[in-house]
């Protein structure tokens, strides 16, 4: 039974990888505007790609 | 495919902004404009291959009516304004950030981060909606700041430059700390209710003691950010209020997490228990939660706007002869300025030359510009309607006229916290809490038990905790303002909400508010009026002050006159008079007499001569439609008045919408405006609610309980306030209102399940038997159901409103 803590451990560094990695998205402004993202991903990219 | 012209009843959409084009004049093949402006970007746009903009969205642009002057941001090229405006700069490359209050649409994101293939200078424009902010990095080579400026003018995007802007842009940093607490409270409460599952089933009587022991100090080390990074805020408030002698809201929220905390390591230490460690965690989790759907303000939106981002940041002073763009601030005494048309006086002045032709209607109220000889004063905050005007500063900026207005200490006051009604409903909800587990344990005591005593009461306080109303409050106001935002009320925080339903009286401003600012029209119906017979009546209209005849008379445009004879003016009905052997008379149809059948809303004024009419002038409705709706079923409901900084003139109409016992005044200052609603609030003890929309309004609308400034185009300038209404929505307030009271029902109904929930946690907690399983069920079936059913409850409302939720 003492696997649950190793268990245990590696379960909790995995979201914790998980938690820096969403610290690190908010700190990083990616929470910042949540409208022009969603928009841009539709722009057809011919043109900003010739530059 | 869609047409490229949209007609209807004869009108022609521009394909540029979307505008009715007046007629079909300006075109280029299919496409047609409503002027020359809008013609020019879409050439623009059309030369460099960047027509993607108009097949984005339908008429993406901005109107283009009002021309550009030539050198308006000549001052850019002044070094030090420019280093204000940067915000980094080196020998290559320069970077700065624009507010450019038109992005609105798809298409603005996507011409603003193409802005490259128009000015190769331009290394990158990157857009972020939420805030209408465009940040941009040039090269300082190719291109400067004052042509990055003109181009973006140019497409219809001319950045806001203001003061206020350029002091508050090193304070305007994101909050991002309510993320990361977020973020830290839910991964640790989900960990520790995963190390809490053998509990939940029971069968922890199975899973060896080592592992429990092990499982419990995890879920200590895991709850320490959370009470002491995460729940910080509602111990930091909870002091506040003690240090300042009142319970808040959050001093029961604080107690309760102390003392489940402490319990539970007294239960882990002894291993008497597992404590509740899972309840606690989950608890600040929801609640910050809330409290972030709650305070999530609009971001793009200004409510703290004063006198300075109204005036420009830079004037042209004349020195010897040279004309120089300086810095407002550094505006001197006896300097000598230029102005130009359409654009804001911000320091009181002498006229000096030119043709002055002053609209005060934002900071007075008046409606009429003002015609001024040189030599008399120009006061801060007028428009300047006629052509280039040459001023001698009288006093600076900070001293003018205008900027008095802030210098009332009701602008000084800091916002002091006032307690809302959950605070007081958290007063003495402590109170009973600890009556009640005060009781609890007295009766342990007195049964001799002193661990059931204790029992007791720590459970007590910590099932009891106000987190629901919490919960129910916070989740309500955050649907209530993203509701309201989806139908154009924008509210500067949930406090506005609570305060709307106290009020019973509302002030109203004419000017711009309950009317339209300068859009009284004027229309003519009837026989051909040919240039003798315009002659004639533009020389009658002439003699009368009334403002009817003033629109007339700028509607036939003429520059000479004729002489009038025998003229004669009943007040408020009408003119006749000779003029050339015609007896002409001019007025209402009663006056003229004769039958008539107008179906047209607005003042008509009929033309009669020599025994017959001859046609209709019809001055269209200045007032906002609906709001004579508006107005009669706010009447219902509330005491109104109306201050209008304006004259009398339109005093009958005002009575006619607002009703005979409603309170009208006219020629109001602005300190008057102010002082009368102290008035209301100290003498009649009203809860007043102010709507207004130009600075005039700016002291009563800080005065009042809930100021409500009403913001006419997209990018016009609104007074500081606590609500800010588009001007099109102005006429669902009375629904606004309605739905904001029904929040507060809805938050009671969802706060009396909740304390369902409670009585049944109280039940366990007084006999000393609450189980940290049954704490485990309780916390999230209530807080889970709280969230949903406010959810629901308000949905169906705005349902029941007919209010936009998309």
């Amino acid at each position: 039974m003492t696997v649950i803590i190793l268990l245990l451990i590696v379960s909790i560094l995995i979201a914790g990888g998980f938690l820096i990695a969403f610290l690190w998205s908010v700190n990083d402004g990616q929470f910042d505007d949540d409208i022009s993202p969603a928009q841009r991903i539709l722009f057809d990219n011919k043109k900003t790609n010739t530059k | 495919m869609r047409s490229h012209k949209n007609i209807s009843e004869n009108s022609i959409a521009c394909y540029h902004c979307g505008d009715t084009c007046s007629n079909d004049s300006i075109h280029i093949e299919q496409k047609y404009f409503c002027c020359t402006g809008c013609k020019s970007v879409y050439e623009i746009l059309n030369e460099n291959d960047l027509c993607t903009y108009y097949t984005l969205n339908q008429a993406p642009g901005n109107d283009q009516k009002k021309e550009i002057r030539k050198d308006k941001f000549a001052f850019l090229d002044n070094d030090e304004i420019k280093l204000k405006l940067l915000q980094f700069s080196c020998a290559k490359k320069s970077q700065l950030t624009f507010y450019i209050p038109q992005i609105h649409c798809s298409s603005c994101l996507w011409l603003l981060e193409n802005l490259h293939t128009l000015d190769s200078g331009i290394i990158e424009s990157r857009v972020n909606f939420n805030v209408k902010e465009v940040f941009i990095s040039f090269e300082n080579e190719q291109t400067t700041l004052r042509k990055v400026v003109e181009l973006l003018s140019k497409l219809g995007y001319e950045p806001h430059l203001s003061l206020n802007e350029i002091s508050q842009k090193q304070l305007n940093k994101i909050d991002r700390t309510r993320w990361y607490k977020i973020g830290i409270a839910g991964f640790c409460f989900g960990n520790i209710m995963m190390m809490s599952f053998a509990d939940y089933f029971a069968i922890s009587n199975t899973v060896e003691p080592a592992i429990k022991y092990f499982f419990s100090i995890m879920s200590v080390a895991l709850s320490l950010p959370v009470l002491f990074y995460s729940a910080n805020e509602f111990f930091i408030s909870a002091w506040n209020g003690l240090k300042n002698k009142y319970l808040n809201i959050d001093f029961p929220v604080a107690l309760a997490l102390i003392i489940t905390f402490s319990r539970s390591l007294y239960e882990i230490y002894n291993q008497v228990g597992t404590g509740y460690l899972d309840s606690m965690t989950g608890i600040v989790f929801f609640m910050l939660i809330g409290r972030w759907l709650q305070s999530r303000t609009y971001q793009s939106i200004s409510f703290d706007r004063d006198y300075k981002s109204f005036f420009p940041i830079a004037l042209n002073v004349i020195k010897e002869g040279y004309v120089k763009p300086t810095d407002l601030m550094e505006v001197k005494k006896n300097d000598i300025i230029q102005i130009f048309s359409n654009e804001i006086i911000p320091v009181d002045t002498i006229l000096s030359k030119g043709v002055a032709k002053i609209d005060y209607s934002f900071v007075s109220g008046e409606s009429e510009a003002v015609s001024i000889q040189p030599g008399e004063m120009i006061y801060a905050g007028g428009k300047q309607i006629g052509g280039l005007l040459e001023l001698i500063v009288v006093k600076e900026v900070s001293q003018s006229y205008l900027t008095n207005l802030w210098n009332n200490p009701i602008f000084d006051k800091k916002q002091t916290s006032q307690q809302s009604i959950y605070d007081i409903i958290g007063k003495y909800f402590t109170y009973a809490v600890i009556a009640i587990g005060g009781i609890a344990a007295l009766y342990w005591y007195w049964m001799g038990s002193t661990i059931l005593m204790w029992n007791a009461f720590t459970t007590v306080l910590i099932v009891a905790c106000p987190c629901a109303l919490l919960l129910s409050q916070n989740y309500t106001n955050g649907n209530i303002i993203r509701i309201l935002a989806k139908n154009k009320l924008y509210l500067k925080s949930a406090e506005v909400l609570n305060k709307i339903t106290q009020i019973n009286h509302i002030v109203f401003d004419k000017t711009g508010t309950i009317t339209q600012a300068n859009t009284s029209r004027t229309k003519y119906v009837g026989k051909v009026l040919d240039a003798e017979l315009k002659l004639m009546i533009a020389s009658l209209v002439k003699q009368s002050a009334h403002p009817a005849s003033h629109l007339i008379f700028d509607y036939l445009n003429c520059n000479s006159t004729v002489e009038v004879q025998h003229f004669k003016e009943v007040e408020g009905k009408g003119i006749e008079a000779w003029i050339n052997e015609h007896h002409i008379k001019i007025g209402s149809p009663a006056f003229v007499g004769g039958i008539h059948n107008i179906e047209n809303k607005g003042t008509v004024v009929v033309v009669y001569m020599d025994g017959h009419i001859i046609g209709d002038f019809i001055i269209t409705n200045k007032y906002r439609i609906g709001v004579s709706n508006l107005l009669s079923s706010l009447k219902k409901h509330f005491k109104l008045s109306l201050l209008s900084g304006d004259n009398d003139a339109e005093v009958k109409n005002v009575e006619a919408l607002l009703g005979a016992d409603s309170e009208i005044l006219f020629n109001q200052s602005p300190t008057q405006k102010l002082e009368h609603i102290k008035y209301l609030q100290n003498a009649l003890h009203h809860e007043v609610m102010m709507i207004g929309d130009g600075l005039n309004d700016a002291g009563a609308l800080k005065q009042s309980a809930v100021g409500i400034a009403v913001a006419d185009a997209k990018n016009s300038f609104t007074p500081s306030s606590d609500a800010i209404i588009d001007a099109n929505k102005l006429t669902n307030l009375d629904t606004f209102i309605q739905f904001i009271k029904q929040g507060k029902y809805i938050i009671f109904a969802t706060f009396s399940i909740s304390a369902i929930y409670n009585i049944i946690g109280l039940f366990f907690a007084v006999q000393g038997t609450l189980s940290p399983v049954i704490a485990a069920i309780l916390m999230p079936c209530s807080s889970i159901s709280i969230i949903l059913l406010t959810y629901g409850l308000t949905e169906v409302s705005a349902k029941h409103y007919k209010l936009n939720r998309d």
